[in-house]
């Protein structure tokens, strides 16, 4: 039976792993992306995401369409870096305040690298887990508190509701003589009134659905699983695999002498 | 049939039973004395007010649950007692299993399957067990085609109650609890979820209370129906109560009179004076028939254009249109009545024709007579230019509320067009306001909000007037009010367009319908009668 629930569409291997061990891997490659700044551990755990794309049943248009907002987060992070940092080395462009070192080059492509790669793999994460699924492993294996868990699952259904909602709410509004449109300061209000015409919608739809889980016995203190969340020999692979990206990356700094942790940097 | 199906029905005692809600003066219901028999199927029946939802759940033993919400449980009041099978219905988790209005806040996960196994779940059922209940439970709603990971969001409105009612039924419970299940939905809804409680209740002998205004739909489902009446402290608080023969032939006037549909009984409703011109002596009017508003090869859809990615050099993309090829009229003193199943983009259409969407390809343009130098596309009129041209009522009256008092939101639109204040006293008597105008849109009762609201638009006086599903869950005398003040706006020259199910309605109104089909090609423009 439960063989029938699957991922939309995806597949892939990734999908049969468990959230947790997926979650964990992850961790392990942020937190030695976020240790250090530069382009070498960066480099090497982009590669090895990179490499991990098939697993999950991604592609990079599937990529960029989930992550396009990250791609650019770290792009532009990684060019205000370049230019901005304090200069080392030989001058590379100068515009007065604005200029290009090849220090702050190098900060700068390491910044953007390992923006990309701490944020590919929470986009790798998220295209092979299923919300429910997560809950369920989040509940069950990690004994958060169900109560918990469960509700936050059931109001993130609400929020794809509430994008609807906004533009019906919008619509409503231009129809009674409330213009989107106008000075900033008119378009800020017209936003404003929408945005409370939503808190609205959104506190009445959240209390009847509060009702309705209440009312099929949901707050109890013991609960049973109709799908068991367990770990498996994938998982085993998952971990080592995270373990595996995470050592490489500070290996491969440390052997290139780039490992540049960031609590010591020195300015 | 095994005997095994059938569930151990739920017997109900009240006894002087009373509740009042925290921080309201008056309760909800009071002195209320009523045993339901195991087994019985129970129409409950009664005003806005008298109680109803109240009584449906606290038998849900959702009512001021003092594990959650302590501080309402603080302040509200409960008097005497209610009992199921002889204990309090809080202490019965799973016992009773309650079906509310808005399907979309039946729904609890995004998976069909789970979300049928959550109560399940949550009652402690071993997982095995758990999922032959779910294909048993999908089975009696009829949704066992789909697959257990078939998304949920992807429902139609009456397949999110059957859904709802396979959630309850996988919870076995003695005692099924209806709350105005079919009031948000089409026809054929109505009758699907009508029908999977009916076999439900066959198989498994439940006790049913049910709440619901159309009487004809429950009618032949039910052996007993009990009429509440607005809580007081000294009359009883069940009004009537007997068999549904009997009820409605003893009480039907007093439930005509409080808006109940009752079998066989079409409310009064003015009739259609003219299709003609109107008194030469309104300058505002225009003559009858006069072309105002054209939407020609139309294709609409609620999505934006997305943009295409790099390779395609962000190149914008037209959505996918829900309807298309759609040519339709709207003239001065004519109905268009836009009619046709869900999905069908009814309301998709509407909003287009009523310059609040975008058109994905075709046109809708206004005549001068209509625009009056405002450009021909409705879309790009200003907000203000809008709202004294064409005026729209949305299905959900809440979502077009923009202050905190009656009289303000009727104020709303000739304040800002700077003219018209003085025809909103005319509309408050009209539409029954004048009593509620310092009230706050958000507290009044469903029949008001729904005259709220096209007052409201009507108050900047447009031409033409769209009203998306407007008499979808109205009592009877809402119903034929509304119906009466549109055939009155027709005669005066407005022309009416409505997106709408009601056959009845429809009939009031005249005019010409426009039926779309479920994606593909719209039939010919079919006449009414006039």
């Amino acid at each position: 039976m439960r063989e029938a629930l699957n991922l939309h569409g995806n597949h892939a291997l990734l999908t049969r792993a468990n959230p947790l061990a997926k979650f964990t891997a992850v961790f392990l490659i942020t937190l030695v992306l976020a240790l250090s700044i530069d382009w070498v551990s960066a480099s090497v755990a982009l590669a090895f995401e990179l490499l991990l794309f098939p697993l999950a049943g991604l592609t990079l248009t599937l990529l960029w369409q989930r992550g396009w907002p990250l791609i650019l987060a770290a792009a532009l992070g990684g060019w205000s870096t370049a230019i901005l940092a304090p200069d080392t080395g030989a001058i590379l462009f100068d515009a007065g305040i604005w200029s290009i070192s090849a220090g702050s080059l190098e900060l700068g492509l390491g910044f953007m690298l390992r923006g990309l790669a701490i944020a590919l793999p929470a986009v790798l994460l998220m295209s092979c887990t299923d919300p429910t699924d997560l809950a369920d492993a989040l509940a069950q294996n990690a004994k958060l508190p169900h109560r918990f868990v469960l509700g936050t699952l059931a109001a993130m259904r609400l929020v794809g509701l509430m994008a609807e909602e906004w533009q019906t709410i919008g619509m409503a509004r231009r129809a009674r003589g409330v213009g989107s449109r106008g000075n900033p300061y008119q378009r800020l209000r017209a936003t404003l009134g929408q945005s409370f015409g939503l808190l609205v919608q959104a506190i009445r739809r959240a209390s009847r659905l509060a009702v309705t889980m209440e009312a099929r016995g949901f707050g109890g203190a013991q609960r049973t699983w109709a799908r068991p969340s367990a770990f498996s020999g994938l998982d085993v692979w998952v971990l080592l695999g995270g373990l595996g990206i995470a050592a490489a990356a500070v290996a491969a700094a440390l052997g290139a002498g780039t490992w540049n942790m960031v609590f010591l940097a020195q300015q | 049939m095994t005997s095994s199906d059938r569930v151990r029905p739920a017997a109900i005692t009240a006894r002087g039973w009373g509740w009042r809600h925290a921080g309201r003066p008056r309760p909800a219901v009071n002195g209320l004395d009523l045993d339901i028999r195991p087994g019985e199927r129970v129409l409950l029946l009664g005003p806005s007010g008298s109680g109803k939802s109240t009584l449906l759940h606290a038998l849900a033993g959702v009512l001021g649950d003092s594990s959650a919400g302590a501080g309402d449980a603080e302040d509200a009041d409960e008097t005497g007692s209610l009992l199921l099978d002889g204990a309090p219905p809080r202490a019965q988790r799973g016992r009773a299993g309650l079906v509310q209005q808005d399907p979309e806040t039946q729904v609890v996960l995004s998976r069909l399957g789970d979300d049928v196994a959550f109560g399940a779940e949550n009652l402690s059922v071993p997982p095995a067990e758990i999922w032959q209940r779910v294909q048993e439970a999908l089975d009696d709603v009829g949704l066992a085609r789909l697959p257990l990971d078939h998304p949920t969001s992807d429902l139609s409105g009456g397949q999110k109650q059957r859904l709802a009612l396979a959630g309850i039924l996988a919870m076995r419970p003695g005692l099924l609890l209806l709350d105005e299940p079919t009031a948000n939905l089409d026809p054929a809804g109505v009758l699907e979820v009508r029908d999977a409680v009916g076999r439900c209740l066959d198989k498994t002998g439940a006790t049913l209370v049910v709440v619901e205004h159309r009487v004809a739909v429950w009618k032949d489902l039910v052996d007993r129906i009990v009429v509440l009446q607005p809580g007081s402290a000294t009359d009883s608080a069940v009004l009537i109560d007997g068999a549904p023969d009997q009820v409605l032939e003893q009480a039907r006037d007093m439930l005509i009179a409080a808006g109940v549909w009752v079998p066989g009984h079409v409310p009064r409703t003015r009739a259609r004076t003219s299709r003609a011109s109107p008194a030469p002596t309104d300058p505002e009017a225009r003559p009858a028939g006069q072309l105002l508003l054209v939407a020609e090869q139309l294709a609409v859809s609620r999505e934006r254009p997305r943009r295409a990615g790099l390779r395609r050099g962000f190149r914008s993309i037209a959505p996918q249109p829900v309807q298309s090829g759609i040519a339709a009229q709207v003239r001065a003193g004519e109905a268009l009545t836009i009619t046709g199943p869900n999905g069908s983009g009814k309301s998709t259409f509407a909003l287009t024709l009523a310059g609040l969407l975008p058109p994905v390809s075709g046109a809708v343009s206004a005549t001068v007579e209509l625009s009056a130098g405002a450009g021909i596309d409705p879309h790009k009129w200003s907000a203000q230019q809008l709202i004294a041209r064409i005026g729209t009522v949305f299905q959900e009256p809440e979502h077009q509320f923009v202050t905190g008092r009656v009289l303000d939101e009727l104020m709303f639109g000739p304040r800002h067009l700077g003219y018209g204040e003085e025809r909103v006293d005319e509309l408050l008597e009209r539409l029954r306001l004048t009593e509620l105008v310092d009230a706050n849109p958000y507290t009044l009762s469903g029949g008001e909000k729904r005259r709220l609201s096209v007052a409201t638009v009507l108050a900047a006086h447009p031409q033409v007037l769209v009203l998306d599903e407007p008499t979808f869950g109205q009592d009877a005398n809402t119903w034929a009010e509304l119906a009466s003040f549109l055939s009155e706006l027709l005669d005066a020259g407005a022309a009416v367009v409505s997106v709408t199910h009601d056959e009845e309605f429809t009939a009031v109104l005249g005019g010409t319908e426009l039926r779309l089909d479920a994606p593909g090609h719209p039939e010919p423009d079919k006449v009414l009668r006039p």
